[in-house]
Protein backbone atom coordinates (compact mmCIF):
# COMPACT_ATOMS: atom_id res chain seq x y z
CA UNK A 1 0.00 0.00 0.00
CA UNK A 2 2.76 2.39 0.93
CA UNK A 3 3.97 2.09 -2.62
CA UNK A 4 1.17 4.30 -3.92
CA UNK A 5 1.07 6.86 -1.22
CA UNK A 6 3.02 10.03 -1.60
CA UNK A 7 3.85 12.61 0.94
CA UNK A 8 2.32 16.04 0.84
CA UNK A 9 5.75 17.58 0.26
CA UNK A 10 6.41 15.35 -2.74
CA UNK A 11 2.93 16.08 -4.01
CA UNK A 12 3.33 19.83 -3.82
CA UNK A 13 6.79 19.72 -5.39
CA UNK A 14 5.50 17.65 -8.26
CA UNK A 15 2.47 19.86 -8.68
CA UNK A 16 4.46 23.07 -8.87
CA UNK A 17 6.94 21.52 -11.29
CA UNK A 18 4.06 20.46 -13.50
CA UNK A 19 2.49 23.90 -13.34
CA UNK A 20 5.68 25.70 -14.29
CA UNK A 21 6.15 23.33 -17.20
CA UNK A 22 2.76 24.35 -18.51
CA UNK A 23 3.60 28.04 -18.13
CA UNK A 24 6.83 27.64 -20.08
CA UNK A 25 5.20 25.72 -22.89
CA UNK A 26 3.27 28.68 -24.22
CA UNK A 27 3.77 29.52 -27.00
CA UNK A 28 6.03 31.17 -29.50
CA UNK A 29 7.33 27.76 -30.56
CA UNK A 30 4.78 27.68 -33.38
CA UNK A 31 5.02 31.28 -34.53
CA UNK A 32 7.45 30.69 -37.41
CA UNK A 33 5.35 27.87 -38.87
CA UNK A 34 2.19 29.90 -39.14
CA UNK A 35 2.82 32.60 -41.75
CA UNK A 36 0.67 32.62 -44.87
CA UNK A 37 1.95 30.10 -47.40
CA UNK A 38 3.92 27.97 -44.94
CA UNK A 39 3.33 24.23 -45.14
CA UNK A 40 1.86 23.77 -41.68
CA UNK A 41 -0.53 26.67 -42.06
CA UNK A 42 -1.69 25.52 -45.49
CA UNK A 43 -2.36 22.09 -44.02
CA UNK A 44 -4.39 23.54 -41.15
CA UNK A 45 -6.33 25.72 -43.61
CA UNK A 46 -7.75 22.56 -45.18
CA UNK A 47 -10.20 22.62 -42.30
CA UNK A 48 -11.62 25.89 -43.67
CA UNK A 49 -12.52 24.13 -46.90
CA UNK A 50 -14.19 21.39 -44.89
CA UNK A 51 -16.15 23.97 -42.89
CA UNK A 52 -17.23 25.72 -46.09
CA UNK A 53 -18.47 22.51 -47.71
CA UNK A 54 -20.16 21.27 -44.54
CA UNK A 55 -21.98 24.56 -43.95
CA UNK A 56 -23.01 24.87 -47.61
CA UNK A 57 -24.40 21.34 -47.39
CA UNK A 58 -26.35 22.12 -44.22
CA UNK A 59 -27.43 25.66 -45.00
CA UNK A 60 -28.11 25.23 -48.70
CA UNK A 61 -28.85 28.25 -50.83
CA UNK A 62 -31.78 29.88 -49.16
CA UNK A 63 -31.88 29.31 -45.39
CA UNK A 64 -32.30 32.75 -43.86
CA UNK A 65 -30.23 34.42 -41.19
CA UNK A 66 -32.36 35.20 -38.12
CA UNK A 67 -34.24 38.48 -38.35
CA UNK A 68 -35.13 40.57 -35.33
CA UNK A 69 -37.73 43.15 -34.28
CA UNK A 70 -37.61 46.94 -33.94
CA UNK A 71 -37.33 46.43 -30.18
CA UNK A 72 -33.98 44.73 -30.71
CA UNK A 73 -32.50 47.88 -32.26
CA UNK A 74 -31.03 49.34 -29.09
CA UNK A 75 -28.12 51.40 -30.38
CA UNK A 76 -26.63 52.85 -33.57
CA UNK A 77 -24.83 50.35 -35.79
CA UNK A 78 -21.28 50.05 -34.50
CA UNK A 79 -18.87 51.29 -37.21
CA UNK A 80 -15.59 49.43 -37.66
CA UNK A 81 -12.55 49.44 -39.96
CA UNK A 82 -12.34 52.57 -42.10
CA UNK A 83 -15.01 55.02 -40.89
CA UNK A 84 -14.02 58.17 -42.79
CA UNK A 85 -12.23 57.49 -46.10
CA UNK A 86 -9.42 59.95 -46.73
CA UNK A 87 -9.42 59.35 -50.49
CA UNK A 88 -9.79 62.43 -52.71
CA UNK A 89 -12.20 60.69 -55.06
CA UNK A 90 -14.40 59.66 -52.16
CA UNK A 91 -14.31 63.09 -50.54
CA UNK A 92 -15.24 64.68 -53.87
CA UNK A 93 -18.22 62.38 -54.26
CA UNK A 94 -19.29 62.98 -50.67
CA UNK A 95 -19.09 66.77 -51.10
CA UNK A 96 -21.66 66.45 -53.86
CA UNK A 97 -23.81 64.08 -51.78
CA UNK A 98 -22.91 61.22 -54.17
CA UNK A 99 -24.80 62.76 -57.11
CA UNK A 100 -21.87 61.80 -59.37
CA UNK A 101 -21.38 58.38 -57.83
CA UNK A 102 -22.16 55.32 -59.97
CA UNK A 103 -22.19 51.61 -59.29
CA UNK A 104 -20.38 49.85 -62.13
CA UNK A 105 -21.28 46.23 -62.84
CA UNK A 106 -18.57 44.74 -65.04
CA UNK A 107 -16.59 41.59 -65.79
CA UNK A 108 -18.28 38.40 -66.89
CA UNK A 109 -21.69 39.93 -67.68
CA UNK A 110 -23.60 40.29 -70.91
CA UNK A 111 -24.72 43.86 -70.18
CA UNK A 112 -22.33 45.98 -68.11
CA UNK A 113 -24.23 48.48 -65.96
CA UNK A 114 -23.59 51.90 -64.53
CA UNK A 115 -26.26 52.67 -61.95
CA UNK A 116 -26.87 55.92 -60.08
CA UNK A 117 -28.11 55.92 -56.49
CA UNK A 118 -31.60 56.90 -57.72
CA UNK A 119 -31.68 54.02 -60.19
CA UNK A 120 -30.74 51.56 -57.43
CA UNK A 121 -33.30 53.02 -55.05
CA UNK A 122 -36.01 52.80 -57.70
CA UNK A 123 -35.51 49.05 -57.95
CA UNK A 124 -37.47 46.74 -55.60
CA UNK A 125 -35.96 46.90 -52.13
CA UNK A 126 -35.67 44.65 -49.12
CA UNK A 127 -35.56 45.77 -45.49
CA UNK A 128 -34.25 43.41 -42.81
CA UNK A 129 -33.37 43.70 -39.13
CA UNK A 130 -30.32 41.52 -38.71
CA UNK A 131 -27.40 40.96 -36.38
CA UNK A 132 -23.99 42.04 -37.60
CA UNK A 133 -21.32 39.69 -36.25
CA UNK A 134 -17.78 40.96 -36.32
CA UNK A 135 -14.91 38.49 -36.61
CA UNK A 136 -13.54 40.10 -33.44
CA UNK A 137 -16.46 38.71 -31.47
CA UNK A 138 -18.99 41.51 -31.02
CA UNK A 139 -22.53 41.73 -32.42
CA UNK A 140 -24.87 44.61 -33.21
CA UNK A 141 -28.47 44.53 -34.43
CA UNK A 142 -29.64 47.07 -37.03
CA UNK A 143 -32.20 47.56 -39.80
CA UNK A 144 -30.81 47.54 -43.32
CA UNK A 145 -32.55 48.62 -46.51
CA UNK A 146 -31.21 47.97 -49.98
CA UNK A 147 -31.49 46.45 -53.41
CA UNK A 148 -31.23 42.66 -53.59
CA UNK A 149 -27.95 41.88 -55.33
CA UNK A 150 -29.67 39.14 -57.33
CA UNK A 151 -31.80 41.76 -59.10
CA UNK A 152 -28.71 43.70 -60.14
CA UNK A 153 -27.04 40.49 -61.33
CA UNK A 154 -30.13 39.53 -63.34
CA UNK A 155 -30.18 42.94 -64.97
CA UNK A 156 -26.53 42.59 -65.97
CA UNK A 157 -27.03 38.94 -67.07
CA UNK A 158 -24.20 36.94 -65.53
CA UNK A 159 -22.19 34.80 -67.95
CA UNK A 160 -22.12 31.07 -67.16
CA UNK A 161 -18.38 30.98 -66.49
CA UNK A 162 -18.64 33.56 -63.67
CA UNK A 163 -18.05 32.04 -60.23
CA UNK A 164 -17.54 34.96 -57.85
CA UNK A 165 -18.67 38.50 -57.30
CA UNK A 166 -15.80 40.87 -56.54
CA UNK A 167 -16.57 44.09 -54.68
CA UNK A 168 -14.31 47.08 -55.29
CA UNK A 169 -14.35 49.89 -52.73
CA UNK A 170 -13.37 53.54 -52.61
CA UNK A 171 -11.61 53.47 -49.24
CA UNK A 172 -7.89 52.99 -48.75
CA UNK A 173 -7.48 50.38 -46.02
CA UNK A 174 -3.71 49.99 -46.15
CA UNK A 175 -0.58 51.28 -47.82
CA UNK A 176 2.09 49.10 -49.34
CA UNK A 177 5.30 49.65 -51.33
CA UNK A 178 3.31 49.33 -54.54
CA UNK A 179 0.83 51.96 -53.49
CA UNK A 180 -2.47 52.35 -51.68
CA UNK A 181 -4.56 49.24 -51.12
CA UNK A 182 -8.28 49.76 -51.52
CA UNK A 183 -10.65 47.44 -49.71
CA UNK A 184 -11.93 44.60 -51.85
CA UNK A 185 -13.63 41.27 -51.29
CA UNK A 186 -15.34 38.34 -52.97
CA UNK A 187 -18.31 36.08 -52.33
CA UNK A 188 -19.53 33.12 -54.35
CA UNK A 189 -22.69 33.26 -56.46
CA UNK A 190 -24.67 31.27 -53.88
CA UNK A 191 -24.23 34.04 -51.34
CA UNK A 192 -24.55 36.70 -54.04
CA UNK A 193 -27.99 35.37 -54.97
CA UNK A 194 -29.11 34.74 -51.38
CA UNK A 195 -32.44 36.50 -50.67
CA UNK A 196 -30.91 38.53 -47.80
CA UNK A 197 -27.86 39.66 -49.74
CA UNK A 198 -28.56 43.32 -50.45
CA UNK A 199 -26.71 46.41 -51.57
CA UNK A 200 -27.67 48.58 -48.61
CA UNK A 201 -28.23 52.33 -48.88
CA UNK A 202 -30.38 52.69 -45.76
CA UNK A 203 -29.63 52.05 -42.08
CA UNK A 204 -32.22 52.17 -39.29
CA UNK A 205 -34.64 54.10 -41.53
CA UNK A 206 -32.13 56.77 -42.59
CA UNK A 207 -29.64 57.11 -45.45
CA UNK A 208 -26.53 55.02 -44.82
CA UNK A 209 -24.02 57.17 -42.85
CA UNK A 210 -20.42 57.60 -43.95
CA UNK A 211 -19.00 55.57 -41.04
CA UNK A 212 -21.15 52.60 -42.06
CA UNK A 213 -20.20 52.72 -45.76
CA UNK A 214 -22.13 55.45 -47.65
CA UNK A 215 -23.32 55.52 -50.30
CA UNK A 216 -23.54 51.72 -50.65
CA UNK A 217 -22.37 48.65 -48.75
CA UNK A 218 -23.00 44.94 -49.01
CA UNK A 219 -24.94 42.85 -46.52
CA UNK A 220 -24.13 39.12 -46.58
CA UNK A 221 -26.10 38.01 -43.57
CA UNK A 222 -24.81 34.45 -43.24
CA UNK A 223 -21.21 35.59 -42.95
CA UNK A 224 -19.07 37.81 -40.73
CA UNK A 225 -18.64 41.56 -41.11
CA UNK A 226 -15.38 41.50 -43.05
CA UNK A 227 -17.28 39.85 -45.94
CA UNK A 228 -19.52 42.95 -46.30
CA UNK A 229 -17.47 45.70 -47.96
CA UNK A 230 -18.39 49.37 -47.52
CA UNK A 231 -17.93 52.38 -49.88
CA UNK A 232 -18.77 50.22 -52.88
CA UNK A 233 -18.31 51.55 -56.45
CA UNK A 234 -17.76 48.49 -58.63
CA UNK A 235 -19.06 44.95 -58.83
CA UNK A 236 -17.03 42.66 -61.04
CA UNK A 237 -18.07 39.15 -62.01
CA UNK A 238 -14.97 36.92 -62.12
CA UNK A 239 -14.13 33.24 -62.56
CA UNK A 240 -11.35 33.39 -59.96
CA UNK A 241 -9.34 35.79 -57.84
CA UNK A 242 -5.82 34.33 -57.90
CA UNK A 243 -4.37 37.32 -59.75
CA UNK A 244 -5.95 40.04 -57.61
CA UNK A 245 -4.14 41.41 -54.55
CA UNK A 246 -2.59 38.59 -52.57
CA UNK A 247 -4.72 36.07 -54.46
CA UNK A 248 -6.80 35.00 -51.47
CA UNK A 249 -10.01 36.81 -52.43
CA UNK A 250 -10.05 39.94 -50.31
CA UNK A 251 -8.09 42.46 -48.29
CA UNK A 252 -8.52 40.66 -44.98
CA UNK A 253 -8.12 37.28 -46.61
CA UNK A 254 -4.75 38.43 -47.97
CA UNK A 255 -3.89 39.21 -44.35
CA UNK A 256 -4.80 35.78 -43.03
CA UNK A 257 -8.56 35.64 -42.57
CA UNK A 258 -10.43 32.71 -44.11
CA UNK A 259 -12.10 33.41 -47.43
CA UNK A 260 -15.22 31.77 -46.05
CA UNK A 261 -16.59 33.88 -43.21
CA UNK A 262 -19.59 31.78 -42.23
CA UNK A 263 -18.04 30.79 -38.91
CA UNK B 1 -12.15 -9.20 -22.26
CA UNK B 2 -10.44 -8.72 -18.92
CA UNK B 3 -6.77 -9.39 -18.88
CA UNK B 4 -5.12 -9.84 -15.56
CA UNK B 5 -1.50 -10.53 -14.90
CA UNK B 6 -0.17 -11.33 -11.51
CA UNK B 7 3.44 -10.88 -10.75
CA UNK B 8 5.66 -11.30 -7.80
CA UNK B 9 7.30 -7.98 -7.46
CA UNK B 10 9.90 -9.25 -5.07
CA UNK B 11 11.95 -12.44 -5.14
CA UNK B 12 10.99 -15.76 -3.64
CA UNK B 13 9.85 -15.54 -0.13
CA UNK B 14 8.19 -12.14 -0.53
CA UNK B 15 5.12 -11.74 1.52
CA UNK B 16 1.70 -11.78 -0.07
CA UNK B 17 1.29 -8.05 0.54
CA UNK B 18 3.90 -7.41 -2.15
CA UNK B 19 1.69 -9.07 -4.72
CA UNK B 20 0.83 -6.63 -7.44
CA UNK B 21 -1.74 -7.03 -10.12
CA UNK B 22 -1.56 -5.55 -13.58
CA UNK B 23 -4.91 -5.28 -15.27
CA UNK B 24 -5.79 -4.10 -18.75
CA UNK B 25 -7.83 -1.08 -17.80
CA UNK B 26 -8.03 1.32 -20.78
CA UNK B 27 -8.94 0.11 -24.26
CA UNK B 28 -7.04 1.43 -27.25
CA UNK B 29 -10.03 3.61 -28.16
CA UNK B 30 -10.03 5.26 -24.75
CA UNK B 31 -6.28 5.86 -24.92
CA UNK B 32 -6.27 7.17 -28.50
CA UNK B 33 -9.20 9.54 -27.96
CA UNK B 34 -7.76 10.73 -24.65
CA UNK B 35 -4.58 11.93 -26.32
CA UNK B 36 -6.38 13.42 -29.32
CA UNK B 37 -8.47 15.45 -26.88
CA UNK B 38 -5.39 16.47 -24.92
CA UNK B 39 -3.72 17.80 -28.07
CA UNK B 40 -6.87 19.45 -29.48
CA UNK B 41 -7.80 21.11 -26.20
CA UNK B 42 -4.28 22.46 -25.77
CA UNK B 43 -4.36 24.17 -29.16
CA UNK B 44 -7.99 25.22 -28.87
CA UNK B 45 -7.35 26.86 -25.51
CA UNK B 46 -4.33 28.88 -26.64
CA UNK B 47 -5.85 29.87 -30.00
CA UNK B 48 -9.14 30.60 -28.25
CA UNK B 49 -7.48 33.01 -25.84
CA UNK B 50 -5.93 34.73 -28.88
CA UNK B 51 -9.41 35.02 -30.46
CA UNK B 52 -10.78 36.40 -27.20
CA UNK B 53 -8.03 39.04 -27.19
CA UNK B 54 -9.59 40.57 -30.32
CA UNK B 55 -12.60 41.55 -28.19
CA UNK B 56 -11.72 41.07 -24.53
CA UNK B 57 -15.25 41.64 -23.27
CA UNK B 58 -18.10 39.28 -22.51
CA UNK B 59 -21.75 40.28 -22.77
CA UNK B 60 -25.17 38.88 -21.92
CA UNK B 61 -27.84 38.95 -24.63
CA UNK B 62 -28.27 39.00 -28.39
CA UNK B 63 -25.74 41.76 -29.05
CA UNK B 64 -22.88 43.69 -27.50
CA UNK B 65 -23.92 46.81 -25.64
CA UNK B 66 -22.08 49.87 -26.91
CA UNK B 67 -24.72 52.43 -25.97
CA UNK B 68 -25.94 50.41 -22.99
CA UNK B 69 -24.23 48.14 -20.54
CA UNK B 70 -24.56 44.37 -20.74
CA UNK B 71 -20.86 43.68 -20.19
CA UNK B 72 -20.08 41.17 -17.45
CA UNK B 73 -16.37 40.83 -18.00
CA UNK B 74 -13.80 43.20 -19.46
CA UNK B 75 -10.04 42.97 -19.57
CA UNK B 76 -8.02 46.02 -20.57
CA UNK B 77 -5.33 48.56 -19.80
CA UNK B 78 -5.82 52.00 -18.26
CA UNK B 79 -3.71 55.01 -17.49
CA UNK B 80 -3.18 55.55 -13.78
CA UNK B 81 -0.88 57.70 -11.64
CA UNK B 82 1.42 54.69 -11.50
CA UNK B 83 1.54 54.45 -15.32
CA UNK B 84 -0.33 51.96 -17.46
CA UNK B 85 -1.94 49.15 -15.49
CA UNK B 86 -3.86 46.07 -16.56
CA UNK B 87 -7.30 45.52 -15.12
CA UNK B 88 -9.95 42.84 -15.12
CA UNK B 89 -13.52 43.79 -14.36
CA UNK B 90 -16.03 41.08 -13.46
CA UNK B 91 -19.64 42.03 -12.73
CA UNK B 92 -18.55 45.59 -12.02
CA UNK B 93 -15.72 44.62 -9.64
CA UNK B 94 -12.37 45.83 -10.89
CA UNK B 95 -9.08 44.10 -10.10
CA UNK B 96 -5.54 45.14 -10.91
CA UNK B 97 -4.10 42.31 -12.99
CA UNK B 98 -0.99 44.03 -14.35
CA UNK B 99 1.57 41.56 -15.63
CA UNK B 100 -0.94 38.87 -16.52
CA UNK B 101 -4.24 40.26 -17.78
CA UNK B 102 -4.59 43.54 -19.66
CA UNK B 103 -1.01 44.77 -19.59
CA UNK B 104 1.85 42.29 -19.83
CA UNK B 105 5.18 41.45 -21.45
CA UNK B 106 8.89 41.58 -20.71
CA UNK B 107 9.90 44.47 -18.43
CA UNK B 108 9.97 47.69 -20.43
CA UNK B 109 8.22 46.07 -23.40
CA UNK B 110 4.77 45.52 -21.94
CA UNK B 111 1.85 45.75 -24.33
CA UNK B 112 -1.86 46.13 -23.99
CA UNK B 113 -3.30 42.65 -24.46
CA UNK B 114 -5.95 40.74 -22.53
CA UNK B 115 -4.24 37.36 -22.19
CA UNK B 116 -0.43 37.44 -22.10
CA UNK B 117 1.64 36.21 -25.03
CA UNK B 118 2.73 33.02 -23.24
CA UNK B 119 -0.93 31.98 -23.13
CA UNK B 120 -1.76 32.49 -26.81
CA UNK B 121 -0.95 30.98 -30.18
CA UNK B 122 0.52 32.77 -32.06
CA UNK B 123 2.32 34.63 -29.28
CA UNK B 124 1.83 37.95 -31.13
CA UNK B 125 -1.61 39.34 -32.00
CA UNK B 126 -2.98 37.42 -35.00
CA UNK B 127 -6.70 36.76 -35.03
CA UNK B 128 -6.78 35.17 -38.50
CA UNK B 129 -4.16 32.54 -37.70
CA UNK B 130 -5.75 31.74 -34.35
CA UNK B 131 -9.04 31.08 -36.14
CA UNK B 132 -7.34 28.70 -38.58
CA UNK B 133 -5.87 26.72 -35.66
CA UNK B 134 -9.06 26.86 -33.60
CA UNK B 135 -11.33 25.52 -36.32
CA UNK B 136 -8.86 22.84 -37.41
CA UNK B 137 -8.79 21.39 -33.91
CA UNK B 138 -12.53 21.93 -33.51
CA UNK B 139 -12.99 19.34 -36.25
CA UNK B 140 -10.50 16.97 -34.57
CA UNK B 141 -12.12 17.41 -31.16
CA UNK B 142 -15.65 16.87 -32.41
CA UNK B 143 -14.73 13.88 -34.56
CA UNK B 144 -12.87 12.36 -31.62
CA UNK B 145 -15.87 12.81 -29.36
CA UNK B 146 -18.12 11.01 -31.84
CA UNK B 147 -15.59 8.19 -32.36
CA UNK B 148 -15.22 7.80 -28.60
CA UNK B 149 -18.97 7.74 -28.07
CA UNK B 150 -19.46 5.00 -30.66
CA UNK B 151 -16.46 2.94 -29.53
CA UNK B 152 -17.35 3.26 -25.86
CA UNK B 153 -20.90 2.16 -26.51
CA UNK B 154 -19.73 -0.84 -28.49
CA UNK B 155 -16.91 -1.95 -26.18
CA UNK B 156 -18.91 -1.42 -23.00
CA UNK B 157 -16.73 1.34 -21.53
CA UNK B 158 -19.76 3.57 -21.06
CA UNK B 159 -21.92 0.97 -19.37
CA UNK B 160 -19.17 -0.65 -17.33
CA UNK B 161 -17.10 2.33 -16.23
CA UNK B 162 -19.03 5.57 -16.55
CA UNK B 163 -22.72 4.81 -16.03
CA UNK B 164 -23.73 6.05 -12.58
CA UNK B 165 -25.04 3.47 -10.12
CA UNK B 166 -26.86 3.75 -6.82
CA UNK B 167 -23.73 2.46 -5.12
CA UNK B 168 -21.81 5.50 -6.39
CA UNK B 169 -24.08 7.78 -4.44
CA UNK B 170 -23.57 5.79 -1.24
CA UNK B 171 -19.82 5.90 -1.69
CA UNK B 172 -19.69 9.61 -2.44
CA UNK B 173 -19.10 10.94 1.13
CA UNK B 174 -16.25 8.50 1.80
CA UNK B 175 -14.89 9.25 -1.66
CA UNK B 176 -14.71 12.95 -0.92
CA UNK B 177 -12.93 12.28 2.38
CA UNK B 178 -10.43 9.96 0.69
CA UNK B 179 -9.65 12.52 -2.02
CA UNK B 180 -9.22 15.28 0.54
CA UNK B 181 -6.69 13.08 2.37
CA UNK B 182 -4.96 12.25 -0.96
CA UNK B 183 -5.68 8.59 -0.19
CA UNK B 184 -6.36 6.72 -3.38
CA UNK B 185 -7.64 3.23 -4.04
CA UNK B 186 -6.23 1.73 -7.20
CA UNK B 187 -8.96 -0.44 -8.59
CA UNK B 188 -10.31 -1.33 -11.98
CA UNK B 189 -13.39 0.82 -11.43
CA UNK B 190 -13.58 4.58 -11.42
CA UNK B 191 -14.61 6.08 -8.10
CA UNK B 192 -17.66 8.33 -7.84
CA UNK B 193 -15.79 11.62 -8.18
CA UNK B 194 -13.95 10.29 -11.22
CA UNK B 195 -17.21 9.26 -12.86
CA UNK B 196 -18.66 12.71 -12.17
CA UNK B 197 -15.60 14.51 -13.50
CA UNK B 198 -15.15 12.45 -16.66
CA UNK B 199 -18.89 12.24 -17.33
CA UNK B 200 -19.23 15.97 -16.74
CA UNK B 201 -16.51 16.78 -19.24
CA UNK B 202 -17.59 14.31 -21.92
CA UNK B 203 -21.36 14.64 -21.68
CA UNK B 204 -21.81 18.23 -20.50
CA UNK B 205 -18.80 20.49 -21.04
CA UNK B 206 -17.56 19.30 -24.44
CA UNK B 207 -21.04 19.12 -26.03
CA UNK B 208 -21.84 22.55 -24.58
CA UNK B 209 -18.56 23.86 -26.01
CA UNK B 210 -19.45 22.54 -29.46
CA UNK B 211 -23.04 23.84 -29.31
CA UNK B 212 -22.04 27.35 -28.17
CA UNK B 213 -19.28 27.35 -30.79
CA UNK B 214 -21.79 26.56 -33.52
CA UNK B 215 -24.18 29.16 -32.11
CA UNK B 216 -21.59 31.85 -32.82
CA UNK B 217 -21.42 30.93 -36.52
CA UNK B 218 -23.70 33.19 -38.59
CA UNK B 219 -24.10 30.47 -41.18
CA UNK B 220 -25.12 27.88 -38.58
CA UNK B 221 -27.62 30.41 -37.21
CA UNK B 222 -29.48 30.10 -40.50
CA UNK B 223 -29.56 26.29 -40.13
CA UNK B 224 -30.34 26.17 -36.38
CA UNK B 225 -32.02 29.52 -35.66
CA UNK B 226 -33.46 28.23 -32.35
CA UNK B 227 -30.00 27.60 -30.90
CA UNK B 228 -29.31 31.20 -29.87
CA UNK B 229 -32.87 31.61 -28.61
CA UNK B 230 -32.29 28.63 -26.31
CA UNK B 231 -28.92 29.90 -25.15
CA UNK B 232 -30.07 33.49 -24.62
CA UNK B 233 -28.56 35.15 -27.66
CA UNK B 234 -25.27 35.01 -29.54
CA UNK B 235 -23.34 37.07 -27.00
CA UNK B 236 -24.59 34.88 -24.16
CA UNK B 237 -23.49 31.85 -26.18
CA UNK B 238 -20.03 33.43 -26.44
CA UNK B 239 -20.00 34.04 -22.69
CA UNK B 240 -20.98 30.40 -22.02
CA UNK B 241 -18.26 29.27 -24.44
CA UNK B 242 -15.71 31.21 -22.38
CA UNK B 243 -17.09 29.98 -19.06
CA UNK B 244 -16.91 26.36 -20.18
CA UNK B 245 -13.29 27.02 -21.14
CA UNK B 246 -12.60 28.12 -17.56
CA UNK B 247 -14.28 24.97 -16.25
CA UNK B 248 -12.24 22.77 -18.60
CA UNK B 249 -9.04 24.44 -17.44
CA UNK B 250 -10.12 23.83 -13.84
CA UNK B 251 -10.78 20.19 -14.70
CA UNK B 252 -7.34 19.94 -16.30
CA UNK B 253 -5.59 21.35 -13.23
CA UNK B 254 -7.41 18.99 -10.85
CA UNK B 255 -6.86 16.08 -13.27
CA UNK B 256 -3.09 16.66 -13.28
CA UNK B 257 -2.96 17.12 -9.49
CA UNK B 258 -4.87 13.89 -8.95
CA UNK B 259 -2.54 12.00 -11.28
CA UNK B 260 0.50 13.34 -9.46
CA UNK B 261 -1.03 12.42 -6.13
CA UNK B 262 -2.29 8.98 -7.14
CA UNK B 263 0.98 7.86 -8.66
CA UNK B 264 1.92 9.43 -12.00
CA UNK B 265 3.85 6.42 -13.38
CA UNK B 266 1.00 3.99 -12.88
CA UNK B 267 -1.64 6.46 -14.10
CA UNK B 268 0.39 7.39 -17.18
CA UNK B 269 1.10 3.75 -17.99
CA UNK B 270 -2.58 2.97 -18.01
CA UNK B 271 -3.45 5.82 -20.39
CA UNK B 272 -0.50 4.98 -22.67
CA UNK B 273 -0.33 1.18 -22.63
CA UNK B 274 -3.66 0.36 -21.04
CA UNK B 275 -2.09 -1.60 -18.16
CA UNK B 276 -2.75 -0.49 -14.63
CA UNK B 277 -1.35 -1.77 -11.38
CA UNK B 278 -4.09 -2.24 -8.82
CA UNK B 279 -3.71 -2.28 -5.09
CA UNK B 280 -2.61 -5.62 -3.66
CA UNK B 281 -5.37 -7.45 -1.84
CA UNK B 282 -5.59 -6.15 1.67
CA UNK B 283 -4.24 -8.44 4.42
CA UNK B 284 -7.31 -8.13 6.55
CA UNK B 285 -9.97 -8.40 3.89
CA UNK B 286 -11.54 -11.43 5.54
CA UNK B 287 -14.98 -10.63 6.90
CA UNK B 288 -14.62 -9.56 10.46
CA UNK B 289 -17.20 -10.38 12.99
CA UNK B 290 -18.19 -7.30 14.81
CA UNK B 291 -20.10 -7.29 17.98
CA UNK B 292 -22.85 -4.82 18.26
Amino acid sequence: MAKFEISRRKFLTGASLGASGIMLSGCDAFDSQLSIGSGLRSFLENANGLTYRAQRLLAGRDTLAPEFTEADIRQPQRPNGVTAPDDDIYKGLLANNFADWRLEVTGLVEKPLSLSREQLQNMPSRTQITRHDCVEGWSCIAKWTGTPLSLVLDQAVVKPQARYVMFHCLDTIDRSLSGDIKYYGTIDLIDARHPQTILAYGLNGKPLPVENGAPLRVRVERQLGYKMPKYLYKIELVDGFATVGGGRGGYWEDNGYDWYGGI
Amino acid sequence: MESVARSQSAGPGASASNDTTLIYRQSRWTRLTHWLWAISLFFMLLSGLQIFNARPQLYIGKQSGFDYNNTILAIGAENTNAGLRGYTEIFGHRFDTTGVLGWSGPAGQETSRAFPSWATIPSYYDLGTARVIHFFFAWILTTTLIVWLVASTVNGHLRRDLAPRLDDLKRLPQDIIDHAKLKFHHTREYNTLQKMAYGGVLFVLLPLMIITGLAMSPSMNSVLPFLNDLLGGRQTARTIHFTVMVLLVAFFVVHILMILAAGPINELRSIITGWYRTDPPAQDDKPVERSA
